[in-house]
């Protein structure tokens, strides 16, 4: 797997080490608190009901670095709203904030998910749209179940060059992927984030500290994990079943291609045979047909799907594994605490 | 101290947004104003969200933005609808008297705005944030005047908040003041480096008591006493049997998984042959 350009399970690999290889123009992602926090209330008093919640994210591009320095929420998709115009509020948005002074670069878009589960075709359409529109714009996932967990998870993605240039042939066929060489893994990279604050906000924060309590919640070190496992695989067996599902179409359609091909080499072979008898008693030889009009070729299956499975179950494999290290630890922490008894 | 009004809870969201945009102001502005948006409960106002408008503010006379404020307001409506303007923020330290007309203003907006000034400019060495209510003073029927009144203010989080909040505090401790967000096994480390600071200070609290340079406080050994119970008392054996069954459940699922990648890894070279 050497082009493996998500985060590795192993337990201590920084993220630093991922962006030395990608290839793109942009190499890491910095985001301000502000960003983070106004992901985090957006989802909290938003989205409890429905699955996704989006949103635009603003900033500007510095050398190899994307900035992020604000993000406006979109509202949900409500059927009372039929006559709702995104493109109008985004853009009565962006002029509003151009009035004071907020950067109004479009520079991607955000989405929370639900455990982890977010490698579709909608997201695959939007990421090639804005990405064809604006070179280095990501997609910010956040994962508010795992935040919830104790530590937050955020992480940025891009399409990679290759899938940007099957999507823009729209060539879903398996010929095409074949020779793009696209695999599951090579769909989206990672891109590393950092997060950055001003000094102001250092001095919030000194001053926030001071007047909260302590926090008494250690989500992080909770033991009880089977509820979030249980969902997880749930969620890993559902998409397992699909992926069986097409490989299954798949193989019909392999088998139905090549018992053609024999048909079609049968055919040939007895026409061939007939001409031959034909020439021998010296009648003209019988036309050849067109082929392709007698054996209609059966249509090949989009592979495209089926990457997108791919790409999910391998999400959502690496999420368990992650979070069953994670518990490891925590289970030989307690042992550790037992044992001093 | 006893304080009239009700009881101000802020995110800090907020405050963050109103120190970004303090800091985009305009040349020659020396402080921004804006909306602050938020929900009203029977004895508590929650401030949730807020934007700032454009204004200019010169010696005699202030000219606010107000059809900005408002086509704001209706886009934040669309997105949360449960959000109506509950007062508006300024940055500085004093309240003068262009705040007082401005006032006015917003309580057109809303019944009884409240007024938060976030000192920025760091007037009196740290961050001052304070919340007023607007009351009338002086004689009726004669000069009447505006009087703002001081409320309580409370920091608010929600839980995934909180947890934000905290990773942003350990930006403080880097000098270039960014920080990258780490991975699975080392959150655990440092959650559990957290816990064990805590533990430390607490031990050093008995060591005082104990040695006699601190006086013994009931409470606090009552709390002391829960801590020490919260490690359950359960046989050597049991124990065992958990602590093997639950790492086995964990083994098992990292195989699967490890075996479905695999799976799917060699399905997409045997499609690409």
């Amino acid at each position: 797997m050497a082009t493996r350009k998500e985060s590795s399970s192993s337990p201590s690999a920084p993220m630093a080490s991922t962006g030395g290889t990608l290839d793109s123009p942009v190499k890491q992602i910095q985001i301000e608190g502000l960003v983070v926090l106004k992901i985090i209330k957006h989802y909290q008093e938003e989205g409890q009901g429905s699955e996704v919640v989006q949103g635009v994210l603003l900033g500007l591009v510095v050398e190899d670095r994307l900035e992020i320095t604000n993000c406006f929420p979109f509202p949900q998709h409500t059927e009372d709203d039929a006559d709702f115009d995104e493109v109008q509020y985004q853009m009565e948005m962006m002029r509003s904030l151009r009035h004071v002074n907020i950067d109004h670069l479009h520079v991607g878009w955000y989405q929370s998910t639900f455990y982890g589960s977010f490698v579709s075709r909608a997201l695959l359409d939007s990421q090639f749209s804005y990405q064809h529109a604006i070179e280095e714009s990501v997609v910010l996932i956040y994962d508010p179940i795992k935040t919830a967990q104790g530590s937050l998870s955020l992480k940025a993605y891009r399409l990679t060059p290759k899938l940007m240039e099957i999507c823009k042939e729209k060539d879903f066929t398996p010929e095409g992927l074949k020779k793009a060489s696209v695999g599951f893994e090579n769909m989206f990279e990672e891109v590393p984030i950092v997060i950055k604050n001003s000094h102001l906000i250092s001095v919030l924060l000194w001053d926030l500290e001071d007047k909260s309590t302590v926090s008494d919640k250690h989500e992080l070190l909770n033991l009880s994990s089977s509820n979030h496992l249980e969902k997880s695989l749930q969620l890993l067996m559902d998409r397992v079943d699909d992926l069986n599902q097409d490989i299954v179409k798949y193989n019909t359609y392999s088998r139905n291609l090549s018992k053609q091909q024999q048909q079609k080499h049968q055919y040939l072979q007895r026409r061939q045979q007939e001409n031959v008898q034909r020439q021998s008693r010296g009648e003209p030889p019988l036309p050849e047909e067109d082929l392709t009009k007698l054996f209609k070729p059966p249509l090949p299956p989009p592979r495209m799907d089926t990457l997108l499975i791919a790409g999910q179950v391998n999400n959502y494999c690496q999420n368990v594994k992650e979070f069953t290290s994670q518990n490891l630890g925590k289970l030989f922490m307690a042992e550790a605490l037992q044992g001093h008894n | 101290m006893s304080v009239y009004g009700p009881v101000v809870k802020i995110h800090p969201v907020v405050l963050a947004s109103i120190c970004d945009s303090y800091e985009r102001r305009n040349e020659g502005a020396s402080r921004v104003i804006g909306t602050l948006l938020g929900t009203i409960d029977k004895h508590s106002i929650e401030v949730t969200n807020c934007f700032s408008v454009p204004h200019n503010e010169s010696e005699d006379e202030v000219a606010v933005d107000m059809e900005f404020a408002k086509n704001m307001y209706e886009l934040h409506k669309r997105v949360s609808p449960t959000e109506v303007i509950i007062g508006w923020y300024a940055t500085g330290f004093d309240i003068t008297e262009h705040s007082v007309l401005i006032h006015e203003y917003y309580s057109r907006e809303a019944t009884n705005p409240i007024h938060l000034t976030v000192d920025s400019a760091l007037q009196s060495g740290k961050m001052s944030i304070r919340a007023y209510v607007s009351a009338q003073m002086g004689v009726p029927g004669k000069t009447v005047g505006v009087m703002f009144t001081p409320l309580t203010i409370k920091y608010i989080y929600y839980d995934t908040e909180r947890i934000g909040v905290d990773l942003l505090q350990r930006t403080r401790l880097t000098p270039s003041r960014t920080k990258g967000l780490t991975s699975d096994l080392s959150q655990v480390g440092c959650a559990a480096s957290r816990i064990q600071d805590m533990l430390t200070t607490v031990l050093a609290y008995i060591e005082d008591v104990l040695s006699g340079k601190a006086t013994a406080d009931n409470s606090v050994g009552r709390f002391l006493m829960d801590l020490v119970n919260k490690v359950p008392t359960i046989s050597a054996e049991d124990f065992e049997n958990m602590l093997n069954s639950n790492i086995n459940d964990l083994l098992m699922v990292t195989y699967l998984s490890n075996l479905t990648q695999a799976q799917i890894a060699l399905n997409e070279k045997l499609v690409l042959l």
